[in-house]
């Protein structure tokens, strides 16, 4: 892995416009978008591909952030709650702060709530790019707090999935605290007489 | 840990510390060896909880013969033995000495690095289905009630009979969905279990009394897994009839307790009279009624149906938004035993990658204190959920953030009335930046909407994913939390032009910081005041709560809030404009 760059030479933005195969092209013109994002301030580079989160869309960012010198990386494509881990490990393997990374949302927030309206959507994806480079300049780099992990589990619930998991956590070497609200485990499969698929008996 | 329950958790992934309330059980379970002699004594009898109360137990007792841990407890509600002079009768019964009438609850406290949550699921009450007579009639009998009147450890040893004068039935019917798929009654999903369950009954009456007939009502059998097919096909071939309908009423003769069935066959349009002697309600799962327990505990989510919401519902199925928190079994959505266990494993395994590594990072989106700005008031403090912050008001000392406990809602920066709390990664040049960019051009035409990651932002994924639409003018800022969400942002906006601001969060019982949201309200209302004072109209403020399962409801806000924003004038944000002029200092990274 090269050296971790924390961002602080003068900035330069790489954006890479997804189009999602046609979930974010069929409506929002991303060349055009792509375009736009040039004219941003302290834009180095702007790519418009068919699937970033893809292998070849991945391997393009970290070329790009080698090649260009990037050290800020806009990805204009779905939720962040999607694939922001997936482009943090990117940057991050390119060497890169993963914390210099920002999202703009034009799959769940834009092409697929506006589908009627093309240029409208264009428009509010233009915006949503700019506002991500604009936040995505103020970025600074970050250090994650590596905390340790108590190796015990509590399972809540003595069901059969509750009792499942309990096994498997104690078979795997771990202390397990099984919390049963009820005088015994069993929840409603203990109750129950024969069971399906395979009509022998629950207990 | 039988009969307990938990009490609080506080921490984070890798150290959460639980607290647990282990339940006076009045019975020694490391000396008690069932032998039931105390059970014998007991002059009280109480409905069996176990047998849906088709039969009763004593005050003391035994949930069920192969109970674990397999040792008798005592309803001290119940009992009489509280008072010795009244009774006591158990205590002399158990040579082994293990009743205890002065146990008292027992609080202890441990550390875990996962959690995982296996509630399960409560089962549908018919009685609000009138038409069907659950509580007026013997003979109508819920499935959970089937379930103990088949099996030989049940009150009836497992033999199939009428509740009314304990013969056995020649016809039964099962009436499928009770409590499932309707929107208007009972619950809109289906609980996935239930066609299989009666097809399974089905095969259980004809093995044990191939002369009973059986009719079975439903609206479509689903029969989707692995061999569930084969079963139906055999339940049919073992002469089991299946008929497309629901009935719509069920009358009972008074006299001899048959059951007439009134139902209109949707293969045909025809309407049909069935006579039965028995019917069974297959009814469908609903989420726990005490869900919102562990909700608050673990500050959890829940879907539109109550279930619990996975993080995501095809890549992250068993992991809950909380980090180090998972899902399995009924908690997260009804279903079978197999799919319980799978899940179960799924869990344990994702619970297994974290903890197997002895270590896991957490995001670094924490707040610290600017020393050098920070004026000792102590506003801070009061508003962080995790009391995360202390400050010497006193001594003048400036305030200071436990890392490890902030759990980075951004509630004190917001509050801090001297800019004196940084927020990592949501820094307040951050987010200026992001408004001023999008209000730069055509700010009048621009609905501004800030949402919080987790409810608000998500509610909005999932407009997207079932393509809700709404108008395209939109453009949301996520923060963490909307308690994030400063006074500032909001006047800087206006001052810019805007002619509308959403702020939207989670509801008060899904906030994922605990109550932070609680000051988002106080803020946006204290702001309220302030815009009016200032001649801005108020309503020019939005406020909304949306949950991450609300995706309708996130369009619906999204229309009312376009609503709004055309009624407002250019005079208005013109006028805006001015007064707020000052409020447009540079932006400060
Ligand atoms: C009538 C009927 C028949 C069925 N027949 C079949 C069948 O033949 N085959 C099949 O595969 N499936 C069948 N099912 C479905 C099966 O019962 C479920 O799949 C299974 O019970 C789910 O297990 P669970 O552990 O998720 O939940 P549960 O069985 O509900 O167990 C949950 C447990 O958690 C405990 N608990 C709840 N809240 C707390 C708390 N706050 N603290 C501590 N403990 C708590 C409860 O007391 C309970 O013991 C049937 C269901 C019904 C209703
Ligand atoms: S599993 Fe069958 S009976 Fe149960 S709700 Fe679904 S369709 Fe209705
Ligand atoms: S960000 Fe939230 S959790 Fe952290 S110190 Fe501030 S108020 Fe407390
Ligand atoms: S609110 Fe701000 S000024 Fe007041 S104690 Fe906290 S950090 Fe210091």
């Amino acid at each position: 892995m090269a050296a971790r760059d924390d961002g602080n030479g003068t900035l330069r933005v790489g954006v890479f416009v997804c189009q999602c195969g046609l979930n974010i092209a069929g409506t929002v013109d991303c060349a055009a978008v792509a375009e736009f994002a040039e004219t941003l301030d302290d834009v180095a580079i702007v790519y418009n591909n068919k699937y970033t989160c893809s292998e070849p869309g991945q391997l393009e960012i970290r070329k790009a952030i080698a090649e260009h010198a990037l050290n800020r990386v806009v990805v204009a494509s779905c939720s962040p709650r999607m694939h922001e881990p997936t482009f943090r490990a990117a940057v991050e393997e390119a060497g890169l702060n993963p914390y210099l990374l920002e999202m703009a949302n034009l799959r769940e927030h834009c092409s697929w709530v506006h589908m009627g309206e093309p240029d409208a959507a264009t428009e509010k994806a233009k915006d949503l790019v700019k506002m991500a480079v604009a936040r995505a300049r103020a970025l600074q780099a970050q250090k994650e707090m590596v905390v340790p992990i108590t190796q015990q589990a509590l399972v809540v619930g003595g069901g059969i999935a509750g009792i499942q998991a309990s096994l498997d956590l104690a078979d795997a070497g771990y202390q397990v605290y099984l919390v049963e609200k009820e005088p015994s485990i069993g929840g409603i499969m203990a109750q129950i007489d024969k069971t399906y698929p395979t009509m022998d008996c629950s207990i | 840990m039988a009969y307990s329950e938990i009490e609080n958790v506080t921490g984070y992934v890798g150290s959460f510390t639980v607290t647990v309330r282990k339940k006076a059980r009045y019975v020694d379970v490391g000396e008690c060896t069932a032998c039931g002699d105390c059970e014998d004594v007991c002059p009280v009898t109480s409905p069996d909880e176990f047998e849906i109360g088709l039969s009763t137990r004593k005050a003391i007792y035994q949930p069920f013969p192969q109970a674990v841990p397999s040792a008798y407890v005592l309803n001290i509600d119940e009992c009489l033995g509280n008072n010795p002079i009244a009774c006591g009768k158990c205590l002399e019964a158990c040579d082994k000495e293990c009743i205890n009438y002065d146990d008292e609850d027992e609080l202890i406290d441990f550390e875990v690095g996962t959690i995982i949550v296996c509630v399960g699921m409560d089962v549908y009450d018919p009685t609000a289905l009138d038409e069907f007579g659950y509580t007026r009639y013997e003979n109508v009998i819920t499935s959970m009630e089937f379930e103990r009147l088949i099996n030989s450890g049940g009150p009836t040893e497992g033999h199939l009979v009428k509740l009314t004068d304990g013969t056995q039935p020649k016809t039964v019917a099962f009436i499928q969905c009770v409590g499932s798929r309707d929107e208007s009654r009972g619950n809109p999903y289906c609980s996935n279990f239930c066609c299989m369950n009666t097809v399974k009954d089905c095969l259980l009456i004809k093995d044990h009394y191939p002369d009973i007939d059986i009719k079975v009502f439903y609206i479509d059998i689903r029969a989707f897994g692995k061999g569930f097919e084969d079963l139906f096909q055999r339940s049919k071939d073992a002469g089991t009839v299946y008929i497309r309908g629901i009935p719509g009423e069920i009358e009972e003769d008074p006299d001899t307790g048959g059951l007439r069935l009134y139902v209109e066959n949707t293969t045909d349009g025809g309407v049909e009279r069935h006579d039965v002697d028995m019917v069974v309600l297959s009814i469908g799962a609903i989420p726990r009624r005490d869900s919102d327990v562990i909700q608050r505990l673990l500050t959890l989510q829940r879907s539109q149906d109550g279930f619990f919401l996975e993080a995501h519902p095809k890549l992250k199925p068993v992991d809950a938004a909380t980090q180090g928190v998972f899902f399995a079994g009924c908690a997260e959505s009804p279903k079978d035993i197999k799919d319980s266990v799978t899940q179960a494993s799924a869990a344990v395994a994702r619970a297994n990658r974290l903890m197997m590594q002895g270590k896991v990072s957490v995001e670094a989106i924490t707040s610290t204190v600017i020393p050098e700005l920070c004026k000792s008031c102590g506003l801070c403090v009061k508003v962080c959920p995790y009391h995360a912050i202390s400050c010497d008001t006193k001594a003048k000392a400036p305030a200071v953030v436990v890392e490890a406990a902030c759990s980075g809602c951004g509630a004190c920066s917001a509050e801090c009335p001297f800019g004196a709390i940084v927020m990592k990664h949501f820094t307040d040049g951050q987010i200026e930046a992001q408004i001023d960019a999008l209000l730069e051009h055509d700010a009048h035409d621009k609905v501004l909407a800030f949402a919080c990651n987790w409810c608000s932002y998500s509610g909005g994924d999932l407009a997207g994913t079932n393509r809700f639409q709404y108008p395209a003018n939109v453009r949301l800022i996520r923060t963490m939390c909307s308690g994030r969400v400063d006074k500032k942002f909001v006047l800087r906006a206006f001052a810019m032009g805007a002619p509308i601001v959403l702020v939207s969060g989670c509801h008060f019982t899904d906030c994922h910081y605990i109550n932070a949201v609680r000051w988002t309200q106080r803020r946006v209302e204290k702001l309220w005041d302030e815009l009016e004072k200032k001649g801005i109209r108020p309503e020019r403020l939005q406020l909304e709560w949306i949950s991450a399962a609300e995706g309708q409801r996130f369009a619906t806000v999204m229309r009312a809030v376009e609503d709004l924003r055309r009624k407002v004038t250019a005079k208005e944000i013109e006028h805006t404009r001015k007064v707020l002029a000052d409020v447009l200092a540079p932006v400060e990274v």
